[in-house]
């Protein structure tokens, strides 16, 4: 109750801490999809880059994120960004690697080697092949890595207020501090409800992208 | 035409070769069968030849081009290929799977459509119910009959093929093969077929290449593999029942007996009785007047009949035709346990009857070796 007292006499500082949430863990994700999906594809081809680079991501997994956070603010205040959104939306993007390159990797490998037979057989480039056919077999797993990582980006992006990069994590540290009980749980809520929507969006998403012919 | 001289592989970090020197010659409009027992080279022969697999030496021509002077990529969408899991692109429809070279070679889409279409009655799916199917929306035998349409979409010259019916069951292969052998007719491909299935390469093909250890053991024609195996490899490998298998070899109309007495729908039914009863006979077929067949109909039907033998005639379910072999023939004859089949041609027109009296002299039959043909056994073993 009284946390529905304080939202609804904050609901403007909310919206706007949620805005700022949503903008942080898109811009991270959308890096995060543009490299991690490269990334795994190229590692299919690589055996011995594919060991490293899982190792590497799985290393930065284990990490603890308010760890990693500490973390950025020596490494990138060399170039003058110690704290704020940059540092955030970094160490967001090295999070959401290890789902999205393992994923792909796997998504691609994975393809029965008959099916990648035929279409080189039939005259596909390497590049058709990938693209024609890997590619959109592989969709809907990678999807469930990219998946992965909004949620968990959405859930750490919280942690990032802690080095100024604002968000809902804001609500949450402050109310820490204050011992406010309501303004800890707004923050909580918001952040839990973003991620359930994010969530059933990159579903209706995948379900659009995803070829009929591969759904059970 | 596909020629191969001297073709020889030998996989890196491997003392043998895959596949030993290697000479064979496919002309135009034939089917080859590469076959023998697994890891003898003959897939890897096959992808050699669109060079899925690089040679090691020797040189593969088609036509009189020399494939290692070709584009492998172009080289690969001029000819069509069918492989053993059927490699349908399961996110694809029927018509994309089909279209996959056609859209490689950049068709226009309405060229596509029509040739799509075309392709899918022509193996006998209604192009308007399978056209925007997905594989798994497909049985294994129409997903098997999209592979091989697919190999054959831009209408290429040459088809490599390896076990395309491997995956389905024994009555629907049979089925395919027919199919396969009735559309080869029409397009006369050059076709190298890979198989493991003595019966199906006898089946099959118009030459045969056996296959052992990477050495091409024997190459000829299925009844020169059968009645002349060239060393005991051969023997082993074909079988110890030659004579059984010639079953997979024969048509209907090299052992059926012609002009099988018969009388029209339009005769008399009291006349035709009564020259019934005069030779002795309970059953009799029946045609119209262009020799097509009708039925059959029993003396206890029309004996005291008084108007035409049409009026009392019961279909005949159980017909051959002319180019299957004798073993479909005496399988039916055996599954539907009577003791004669009907031959007709594709116009329902009566050609001659199958009996089991005719299969058993053909599989009595033996070959002489020293005399090179085949003939009769007596019981003293000695060939009349």
């Amino acid at each position: 109750m009284e946390t529905w007292q304080f939202f609804v006499d904050n609901w403007q500082l909310t919206l706007q801490l949620a805005w700022q949430h949503a903008w942080l863990v898109s811009i991270a994700v959308t890096i995060a999809i543009f490299t991690g999906v490269p990334i795994g594809i190229w590692i299919t081809f690589n055996e011995k880059a594919a060991d490293v680079v899982l190792y590497v991501a799985g290393i930065i997994m284990t990490i603890p994120s308010i760890a990693l956070f500490g973390i950025m603010i020596p490494l990138l205040s060399v170039f003058g960004y110690g704290i704020g959104t940059v540092p955030a939306i970094v160490a967001l993007v090295l999070y959401s690697q290890l789902p999205i390159i393992r994923n792909t990797y796997a998504a691609v490998k994975n393809v029965d080697p008959n099916i990648i037979d035929a279409g080189v057989g039939m005259g596909m480039t390497r590049f058709q092949v990938l693209g024609k056919v890997q590619l959109p077999m592989a969709l809907s797993v990678i999807f469930a890595g990219v998946r992965v990582a909004v949620v968990m980006s959405i859930g750490i992006g919280a942690i990032a207020a802690y080095i100024g990069a604002g968000g809902l994590g804001r609500f949450i540290f402050m109310g820490i501090t204050q011992t406010y009980d309501a303004m800890i749980n707004t923050g909580a809520i918001a952040v839990a409800v973003m991620a359930v929507v994010v969530d059933y969006l990159f579903g209706f998403i995948e379900n659009r992208l995803v070829s009929k012919g591969l759904r059970p | 035409m596909i020629k191969l001289e001297k073709v020889t592989k030998i996989y890196p970090g491997s003392s043998l070769a895959a596949v030993n020197n290697v000479d064979l010659e496919v002309p135009e409009g034939e089917i080859c069968v590469l076959i023998g027992s697994s890891g003898c080279g003959k897939t890897t022969l096959m992808r050699m030849i669109n060079r899925l697999i690089p040679i090691t030496s020797g040189f593969i021509y088609i036509g009189d081009q020399n494939v290692m002077d070709m584009d492998s990529i172009k080289l690969r969408r001029n000819i069509g290929y069918a492989i053993q899991q059927i490699g349908l692109f399961p996110h694809m429809t029927v018509r994309d799977n089909i279209a996959t070279v056609p859209k490689l070679l950049g068709w226009e889409k309405s060229r596509i459509d029509k040739r799509v279409d075309e392709l899918l009655e022509l193996v006998q799916l209604e192009p308007a119910i399978f056209r925007d199917r997905y594989p798994r929306e497909l049985s294994g035998g129409q997903a098997q009959r999209i592979g091989v349409t697919r190999a054959m979409a831009t209408d290429p010259p040459v088809m490599l093929m390896d076990e395309p019916f491997g995956a389905i069951d024994p009555i629907n292969r049979e089925v395919l093969q027919d199919e396969f052998l009735r559309i080869q007719s029409k397009i006369k491909k050059t076709i190298v077929f890979v198989t493991h299935d003595i019966h199906e390469a006898i089946k099959m093909g118009d030459k045969i290449a056996l296959l052992d250890a990477g050495r091409l053991v024997q190459f000829a024609t299925p009844e020169k593999l059968l009645t002349a195996p060239k060393n005991q490899f051969v023997k082993d490998f074909v079988g110890a029942d030659r004579a059984l298998k010639r079953l997979d070899l024969l048509k209907v109309e090299d052992a059926m007996l012609e002009n099988p007495v018969h009388c029209h729908s339009t005769d008399s039914a009291l006349e035709v009785a009564r020259r019934m009863q005069e030779d002795g006979l309970n059953y009799l077929l029946v045609c119209d007047g262009e020799n097509r067949l009708d039925g059959y109909v029993t003396l206890r039907d029309i004996v005291d009949h008084e108007g035409q033998v049409g009026d009392r005639v019961k279909p005949m379910t159980l017909t051959v035709g002319l180019r299957q072999n004798l073993k479909d023939a005496l399988s039916k004859m055996l599954t539907y346990d009577i003791g004669v089949v009907v031959a007709v041609d594709d116009d329902n027109r009566l050609k001659g009857v199958l009996n089991t009296m005719t299969l058993a002299r053909v599989v009595g039959q033996t070959y002489d070796e020293h005399e090179g043909r085949w003939g009769k056994v007596t019981a003293g073993g000695r060939i009349l």
